[in-house]
């Protein structure tokens, strides 16, 4: 044996799912597809907000989903009866979509539909508020969901989640005479941890904030492919 | 995350000729504001490599403090959740974070067979 040897490296972790995320993104501007990370708690509201949002949004622009979730269909299932392309992605194990996941996910909707057709791609993302923060799928824009039932110290508690998230939606926001909620609280949560995140509260069963949020989704569509 | 952590040390090791070495120390750095407890982090990777050409080397982790800027008077801060990651000095939102971030691998120490 030889002396110890030191490599010092000083290489990222993550710098495969980096790669991996940095080559999906040139996918996506190639095809000129917009591409959003839709991220929550499981039963926060992810799926049923999509249902919602694709059938306003596919009147104006062409949309698919890959949808991740760890061990069953059920959720692509219900989006499929929207008559859009849909990929289920099962992750198994595994607590959140990585940029192989998505790799993988977007060769399949390469072989339903040309990608050069659509508009935007929505990435439901495994329900967990910890580690779909930290992987890169590729995305040009992250989006969290938050529902009031679940408190409002939850910025506070998972931090890098809403940090990362360029759009935080606070949801369930027609449960809020029933329950003892601070909204202010929540929000000034949310600007402690993230001064720049855009906020919207919304409402699956009024659809309260609904045209906020295809605004949104609209003005990045329009901005992506006018840039 | 450990995944991550044996993919990055199984291609650092190919460039190495992987048969030729024995690595003894992973040295990472971790940044106090990621999704990584240290601890777990080591527990996992001692399970998931027993029995592979990483069963005999050890983690240490250097944790990297999570550190802020005011925005308002430009000072380091070390944001806590108690105070809502505001700065102490001007009660500000934490706008810029300047450490703790970090999820590195700094060196690691090997011998050669």
């Amino acid at each position: 044996m030889h002396l110890p040897i030191s490599d010092k490296i000083e290489l990222n972790i993550l710098h495969q799912n980096s790669h991996q995320a940095e080559k999906n993104k040139v996918k996506f501007n190639n095809y000129n597809l917009l591409c959003l990370n839709i991220m929550s708690s499981p039963g926060a509201g992810k799926t049923r907000l999509l249902e919602i949002t694709l059938e306003d949004l596919s009147k104006e622009f062409q949309s698919a989903v890959l949808e991740g979730d760890m061990t069953t269909n059920l959720d692509a299932a219900r989006l499929e009866k929207l008559n859009i392309p849909v990929v289920p992605i099962t992750t198994g194990r595994a607590c959140h979509l990585d940029a192989n996941m998505v790799s993988g996910g977007l060769k399949l909707l390469e072989k339903k539909i040309n990608p050069d057709s659509l508009d935007i791609l929505l990435v439901e993302n495994v329900g967990n508020l910890v580690c779909p923060a930290e992987f890169e799928i590729g995305e040009h824009f992250k989006v969290a969901l938050l529902s009031i039932t679940e408190g409002e110290d939850k910025p506070l508690k998972y931090p890098i989640m809403f940090r990362e998230a360029d759009l935080i939606l606070i949801t369930k926001v027609d449960l809020l005479p029933h329950l003892n909620f601070d909204i202010n609280e929540l929000k000034s949560n949310i600007a402690s941890t993230n001064p720049k995140a855009d906020v919207i509260e919304i409402s699956s069963i009024t659809k309260s904030g609904f045209v906020l949020w295809q605004d949104w989704i609209s003005k990045k569509i329009l901005k992506f492919k006018n840039k | 995350m450990t995944k991550c952590l044996i993919l990055s040390l199984e291609e650092w090791a190919e460039k190495k000729n992987k048969e030729k070495i024995v690595v003894e120390k992973i040295n990472l750095k971790i940044g106090e504001f990621t999704c990584v407890e240290p601890i777990s982090l080591i527990n996992t990777f001692n399970a998931a490599v027993l029995g592979s050409w990483l069963d005999s080397s050890e983690i240490t982790i250097e944790t990297i403090p999570f550190e802020g800027k005011c925005s308002q008077c430009n000072r380091s801060y070390f944001p806590k959740k108690e105070n809502g990651y505001k700065s102490p000095c001007c009660n500000f939102n934490l706008e810029e974070i300047i450490s703790g971030r970090e999820l590195k691998i700094a060196s690691i120490d090997f011998k050669e067979k």
